[in-house]
């Protein structure tokens, strides 16, 4: 395999990417290329990361082998690699703390965030109180309503929580405010997007913070198995917990990689988030990439029954790596989102998140009809509490429907 | 047409010792059967140039105002398809400059190729497309080749001073100061430094300088216009257009250009 080097110098992956943004941000976003490059070469700063990874979120995390999972699927392995085991319950955390001690080092005083189910909201809520930061979340009002628990959990942590009412009140418009507050407050204040999203160098970022999870999963593998797995799963929203498990095997072109987009009530309802399966090439907030539009370029609104998911766009290197065909993506339906996430419950005690129930859902159904000798890991990207009353109503309404 | 006819506008009103008005208006807001009536209002109340925005579901440069109208333009089924086609039937009607305003996805969808062609076709002058920076223009600038359509910049207080120059030379038709560090819309107070600012732009600058982003009564209008060639307004215009407040829009543009008789 030859060896893979995406980004280029200016942002783009093939023709994705790149740093669609106004005037007024690209300085700021110049000058975070300058200071993660600098910081990359820096040893007290990887130092410092490694120990608030190590001591303060708990890693490294287990990669379990859930067996009971395994026997009742009759065939492939199944891992799970346990990012909810990270402080606050899911990977998004791995990301916040690398971008905050890096906002330090630039002298940025405060940070503003988007969030969609809540998780990299209070993964940065955290962060800006450990390290004594102002922060100010945008979350949409569609989001507040079904993530009560998490938006409390922010406030509790000394968060400014905001509502926003425009568009669809969900994830795309929360990322909207985020950045029109960061580019009225630019001079003192950083952007922690939640995802492989945004203007170059975000996505990159984003997924070399995150790249912990692929790199402890493999060296983890190999102790347990003396092998690379066949196959590695997980769900994409925006796509960082997927970006992060699958950069460190890019190159092992033996490990087939899937990504399961959120199918909502089904691709051919339309109403989904299924980007890379029902989308088209455009470019939104900063990046080009595969997005849900119109046939007059407006931007379409995403459906899941996750709001982590619920995002009409795609990272741009997953759209390279569509493209490229090195990952195969795929979708996973509200209803059998809902059903992975019981039996993941039943058989192996873990609530998962209802995002994470996605990948679950493919993996499972793969195992099913592979081979017993063949491995199959699932980043299970988050823990489920956060969702228990979206599963009890959907659940209620199966029930009553 | 084109490049040439904008800096021309400006130039004119600015040698008589007035100020260039250039009011921004949503198309299909309310909707795009009165765009050719707005546009002979403002072209009579002595607007120099007009900026037309097409309307954009995720408009990220811009603050309430001008998201509402969007809103209302997008509910009116405004395309930018619909805008090409409205300037066409009346453009030979209308002589003053039209500057479109959009966000790169509608374009990009449209076909950047075509819609420079059809846009040339439609005598339209120039664009402003505030999320493609300096870096992004290779992607748009192969498909203007061929057309004389005004790209117009947008430098601002955040940057540096070898990005003005930059910015000052490649921006055609006019350059566009945004005199706050933020998106669009009203504002009390205008930013203290912003006359070294437009001093710095109008030294490296070879066309008009413009400024714009919370201008919103005729005194900031006077104070800012004064300082360069002239100013864009837009959330206000929007505002007082939506509420059908014609004459006030009028004391904008005046508080530039001058009455028509004083000149």
């Amino acid at each position: 395999m030859t060896t893979y080097s995406q980004p280029d110098q200016n942002g783009q992956y093939g023709q994705f990417g790149g740093r669609f943004v106004p005037e007024t941000l690209m300085q700021a976003v110049l000058e975070l290329q300058e200071a993660y490059e600098e910081a990359q070469k820096d040893p007290a700063f990887h130092e410092l990361l490694e120990h608030y990874l190590k001591d303060y979120i708990g890693r490294e995390n287990p990669l379990y082998f859930a067996e009971n999972l395994t026997k009742h699927t009759g065939g492939a392995k199944i891992y799970l690699k346990r990012e909810d085991l990270n402080h606050t319950g899911a990977h998004k955390i791995n990301n916040t703390i690398g971008q905050s001690l890096l906002a330090v080092r630039m002298g940025k005083k405060k940070i503003v965030a988007e969030t969609g189910a809540g998780q990299h909201g209070v993964a940065t809520a955290t962060v800006c109180a450990l390290l004594n930061l102002d922060c100010v979340i945008f979350m949409g009002e569609e989001d507040i309503r079904r993530q009560q628990l998490n938006v409390f959990r922010m406030e509790l942590l000394g968060a400014k929580v905001i509502s926003v009412t425009h568009g669809s009140g969900t994830l795309k418009d929360a990322v909207n405010e985020a950045m029109r507050y960061w580019v009225s407050n630019v001079e003192d204040t950083h952007y922690i997007i939640g995802s492989v999203l945004g203007p170059h160098p975000f996505p990159q970022m984003v997924r070399d913070f995150q790249s912990v999870i692929g790199k402890e999963t493999k060296q983890q593998i190999l102790d347990k198995e003396q092998r690379l797995p066949d196959t590695i799963v997980a769900c994409i929203g925006g796509g960082s917990n997927a970006m992060g498990m699958f950069y460190p095997f890019i190159e092992d072109t033996e490990v087939k990689l899937v990504g399961v987009e959120a199918a909502g009530s089904g691709i051919q309802t339309g109403k989904h988030a299924a980007t890379l399966t029902a989308g088209e090439v455009g470019i939104l907030h900063g990046s080009l990439m595969y997005l849900l539009q119109n046939e007059d370029g407006q931007i379409q609104e995403a459906h899941s029954i996750s709001a982590g998911l619920d995002y009409p766009g795609v990272g741009p290197e997953h759209s390279y790596l569509h493209e490229t065909k090195r990952v195969q993506y795929t979708s996973v339906t509200d209803e059998e989102a809902l059903d992975a996430l019981q039996l993941m419950c039943r058989k192996e005690g873990i609530i998962p998140a209802l995002e994470t129930a996605h990948a679950i859902h493919y993996a499972v159904e793969l195992a099913k009809v592979s081979p017993k000798d063949e491995i199959i890991v699932i980043c299970l990207s988050g823990r489920g509490d956060k969702d228990v009353m979206t599963v009890k109503s959907a659940l209620e309404g199966r029930q009553n429907g | 047409m084109g490049k040439a006819h904008i800096q021309e506008a400006i130039e004119k009103v600015v040698e008589r010792g007035d100020k260039a008005f250039i009011p921004y208006i949503m198309a299909g807001d309310p909707d795009i059967s009165q765009l050719k009536e707005q546009l002979l209002f403002l072209e009579k109340s002595g607007a120099t140039v007009v900026e037309l925005g097409i309307p954009f579901s995720d408009p990220v440069a811009d603050g309430p105002t001008i998201q509402e109208a969007g809103k209302r333009a997008l509910n009116s089924g405004t395309t930018v398809k619909k805008v090409l086609e409205a300037l066409s039937s009346f453009r030979d009607e209308i002589s003053i400059p039209i500057v479109l305003m959009t966000y790169i996805n509608p374009l990009f969808k449209y076909g950047l190729s075509q819609f420079f062609k059809d846009s040339q076709a439609a005598g339209v002058d120039g664009v402003i497309i505030p999320d493609v920076p300096l870096e992004q223009r290779p992607l748009i600038d192969e498909h203007m080749n061929r057309t004389d359509i005004a790209l117009i910049q947008l430098v601002t207080l955040t940057s540096p001073d070898h990005r003005i120059k930059r910015l000052a030379q490649a921006s055609e038709g006019f350059l566009y100061a945004v005199t706050v560090t933020g998106i669009t819309g009203a504002r009390s107070a205008v930013s203290e430094n912003l006359e070294s600012f437009i001093y710095s732009l109008k030294k490296h600058s070879n066309v008009p300088v413009m400024a714009g982003f919370g201008i919103s009564t005729p005194e900031q209008v006077k104070e800012i216009s004064s300082l360069g060639d002239g100013v864009i307004v837009g959330s206000r215009v929007v505002d007082l257009l939506h509420q059908g407040k014609r004459e006030e829009i009028t004391q904008l543009i005046q508080a530039a250009v001058g009455t028509p008789a004083s000149h």
